[in-house]
């Protein structure tokens, strides 16, 4: 990679934030047009793209807002750019205008969300509670995003650069969503060059009408019947992306008794747990969902008809568990084990959960051995 | 071997680069390493902490809950932070700032790193006095492997601030080897 | 004994969160300092925003309601419609009022709010590590800005005393500092004026207030008021910008 870093740094590894791959990753896949407002734990990912951004002669913009920031992607995405937009959870609250109307006029652009808790101002530390607003539209209609979630600074990188041709490959809005963990953690992460993919041309885009006939971007249909059929257009878009955009981990589920199902920042500690269990008798496999939308229900189906039970762990509530009893359709017990408000769950406490769900002695004597061992 | 590490100080006492450093010198050394700053609420001032693990093998957790060693630069850090050394870790401490007359049970070294600093005409490297002390206890890199990570980072800024940081780094080291 | 100096009663005796040299507290203790004098902590109610002072109600031993970030003005207004003869006031920065909250606080003035505004221009987003704000200067460093401001793009610094006077609705507007005890005595009584103005049912008000924030400027705390004196107040001159007591 010849492409020079602040700092001058020019290795293949480096030590980066998720926020600052994130930003990295996204200029490596072409985006010149990035707009974004401050707020932690996102702050690196902005202010890298003010150094980064005009190194690369492309457009940076500290925007008056969070609403502003997301209609000038709204603009540039129109244009034919590749836009992006970064934020946390109060600012995405703002963006939900702009994420719905970009969705609405099938506008690509790419939408990280590093996460924090809410409600309201909440805190600044590490949260999954967005799952709903992010999976489940969010803003008004009916409509989908893709969500991806990264659980290192590596799959950052790596996620940020596909997003940007899922996005354009679908003419979707792709939202990254992260938490102030993997937003903040710095780990050595490499850049892969990737081949270019065959993306459709944009000829959409609002170019100028010279030599041919004019494009209008747009999400309004007043005439009856129209915005039914770009309904039953944007559906059969969704139902495409859910054939064959969904992406997942799945580790030991074979041999496994239990199930943990968690993404992102709790993904890596469950598997933890998965990786210790694996000397003992009882067992304990993992699938991560790496798309929330499109969710991987197919695979959670085929493990529920197997396993004793399953376990989603989350940093919130409990909102992906839904999605997951969806899949499961009843099939076996789907339990929640979860922390909100800044907590992160420790192995122990998953270890812990999981002898309280399998009342069993096989799996209590494992687990309790395992739990001994730092 | 793994390796986890909670450094402890005010911000502005350069917590972040001593981690930083150990962090890059663990990535050419091909380990692998995880580095999470973890902030209080959304407001300024106090404490700043950060934990960073090293090790042969996949991290999972980049949260440190026992460390194996911790390096505290100032008396609030460690009144917060002494007890989460596991019962044979590592405390280092900067005597200049920290006075304890029942320093926890665990294997302890006190190092005046501000006096050090100061001696050297700054107390910005402090921290570098604290991390050439640590290279000595634990050698986990060599100092060779440190400087070469100095050197990157200050390439571009004032000639001087390198040997500065060297004869700061040394210093430190040398604290260890005496006593 | 004598006593020549206490801590305001509505003031709170709790470790601050600020850095060494900030002018948040400063502002904070003079708002308490003249509802003791005024003895109006009872009809007293204040807005904190989204910024350094987001803790205002930790210090403030009075009525204190949080907003969304920039959302002061609207919120104000809402606590203002149930309680008229209340003094409300909002704090805010120059993010959340001159950056997110603009069309807010403009709004605000254009219906003549009767609600005072203390605006603490530092020149800088103070609590997300010092990126640019609306008012920072032109050439000056910030995070978004590391060579400096530059008008082509990222525009001009925002002289809002001198853009809500255009609006029919505003009453009293005065730009002050805190660079030197004297200039510090002077924001004292422009809080106080716009209180008065509250109190006398004259309408919208707002105090401009410079203030310095040493961590994100990179400088000592003197350095700072220097700064204040000899950079600031050349893009945003100090005095009355509009008077309802003076009109001409
Ligand atoms: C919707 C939303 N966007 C962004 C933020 C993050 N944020 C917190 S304070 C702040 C700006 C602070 O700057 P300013 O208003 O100038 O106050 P100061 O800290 O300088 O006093 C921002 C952008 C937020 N909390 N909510
Ligand atoms: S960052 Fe600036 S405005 Fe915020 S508390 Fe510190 S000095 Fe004050
Ligand atoms: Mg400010």
């Amino acid at each position: 990679m010849k492409d020079r870093l602040p700092g001058g740094i020019s290795i293949m590894k480096q030590l980066l934030t998720g926020n600052e791959a994130a930003a990295e990753a996204a200029i490596q896949a072409g985006c010149r047009y990035y707009y974004g407002y401050p707020i932690t734990p996102q702050n690196e990912l902005i202010n890298y793209m003010s150094t980064r951004m005009p190194e690369v002669g492309g457009a940076f913009i500290q925007a008056e807002s969070e609403i502003a920031a997301i209609s000038m992607v709204h603009g540039s995405a129109a244009a034919g750019g590749r836009a992006m937009t970064s934020s946390s959870s109060p600012g995405i609250s703002l963006k939900q205008e702009g994420i719905s109307y970009l969705a609405g006029s099938e506008l690509p652009c790419v939408i990280v969300n590093i996460q924090r808790g809410g409600p309201g101002l909440g805190d600044i530390s590490a949260s999954q509670a967005d799952y709903f607003q992010a999976v489940k539209g969010g803003g008004h209609g009916d409509y989908h995003t893709i969500v991806l979630a990264p659980c290192s600074v590596q799959e950052m990188a790596d996620l940020v650069y596909d997003a940007f041709d899922l996005a354009d490959k679908y003419r979707n809005p792709v939202i990254i969503l992260g938490d102030a963990q993997v937003g903040q953690l710095m780990e050595p992460v490499e850049f892969h060059k990737k081949p270019k993919k065959n993306l459709p041309a944009k000829s959409w885009a609002l170019t100028g009408a010279e030599g041919r006939k004019k494009n209008v971007i747009k999400s309004f249909y007043p005439v009856k019947g129209q915005l039914e059929e770009f309904n039953a257009h944007l559906q059969r878009k969704y139902r495409t992306i859910e054939e064959h955009e969904v992406r997942y981990e799945a580790i030991n589920i074979h041999k496994a008794d239990v199930i943990l199902v968690a993404y992102g920042t709790s993904a890596r500690i469950c598997k933890e747990v998965v990786k210790k269990s694996q000397q003992y008798k009882f067992k304990v496999g993992m699938v991560r969902p790496v798309t929330l939308w499109p969710f991987p229900k197919e695979i959670i189906r085929k493990v529920s008809e197997r396993v004793e039970c399953i376990l989603t762990v989350e940093m919130s509530a409990g909102q992906m568990v839904e999605d997951v009893k969806l899949a499961v359709e009843g099939r076996c017990p789907v339990h929640f084990y979860g922390r909100t408000g800044g907590g992160v769950p420790t192995s122990l406490e998953i270890i812990r959960k999981i002898v309280e769900i399998v009342p069993d002695n096989r799996a209590a004597n494992t687990l309790l051995q395992l739990a001994a061992v730092k | 071997m793994t390796e986890k590490i909670i450094l402890a100080g005010f911000g502005g006492q350069g917590m972040m680069l001593l981690g930083k450093l150990l962090a890059q010198a663990a990535m050419t050394d091909g380990k692998y390493v995880t580095y999470f700053p973890s902030y209080g609420t959304e407001v300024r001032g106090g404490t700043a902490v950060y934990c960073l693990i090293i090790s042969n093998e996949e991290i999972f957790s980049p949260l440190i809950e026992e460390a194996d060693t911790l390096i505290v630069m100032n008396q609030p850090s460690y009144q917060k932070y002494k007890d989460m050394v596991k019962p044979d870790g590592l405390l280092v401490l900067n005597s200049s700032m920290i006075k304890s007359n029942n320093l926890p049970d665990v294997k302890t070294y006190q190092v005046p790193a501000t006096e050090i600093a100061s001696k050297l005409g700054n107390v910005l490297v402090s921290n570098i006095v604290m991390l050439g002390a640590f290279l000595a206890i634990k050698k986990l890199f060599s100092a060779h492997l440190i400087l070469e990570q100095l050197q990157a980072m200050l390439k571009g800024k004032k000639g001087n601030l390198f040997s500065l940081n060297k004869q700061a780094l040394e210093s430190g080291m040398q604290v260890i080897k005496t006593v | 004994m004598h006593t020549i100096y206490e801590k305001p009663k509505s003031f709170i005796d709790t470790p601050t969160h600020f850095c060494p040299g900030c002018g948040h507290g400063i502002v904070l203790r003079m708002i308490a300092e003249i509802i003791d004098a005024w003895g109006i902590r009872g009809k007293t109610i204040g807005l904190a925003p989204v910024g350094c002072a987001v803790l205002a109600y930790n210090y403030l031993d009075i009525d204190m309601c949080e907003a969304a970030h920039g959302r002061p003005p609207a919120v104000a207004t809402g606590i203002k419609r149930v309680h008229p003869d209340h003094v409300v006031f909002a704090y805010q920065g120059d993010g959340d009022l001159a950056a997110i909250g603009t069309a807010e606080i403009i709004h605000a003035a254009n219906r003549g709010e009767n609600i005072t505004f203390i605006f603490v221009n530092n020149a800088v987003y103070g609590m997300t590590s010092g990126q640019m704000a609306p008012t920072t200067l032109l050439r000056q460093k910030t995070v978004t800005t590391p060579s400096g401001r530059d008008p082509i793009n990222s525009g001009h610094p925002i002289r809002v005393c001198e853009l809500l006077a255009v609006l029919d609705g505003s009453s009293y507007l005065e730009r002050v500092s805190l660079s030197s005890p004297e200039n510090i005595r002077k924001t004292k009584k422009a809080i106080e004026k716009g209180f008065k103005t509250q109190m006398e049912k004259k309408g919208f008000s707002l105090i401009e207030i410079l203030s310095p924030c040493p961590i994100y400027w990179r400088m000592d705390a003197n350095e700072a008021m220097k700064y204040i004196d000899e950079e600031m107040t050349r893009t945003f001159p100090l005095g009355v910008v509009k008077d309802w007591e003076h009109k001409n």
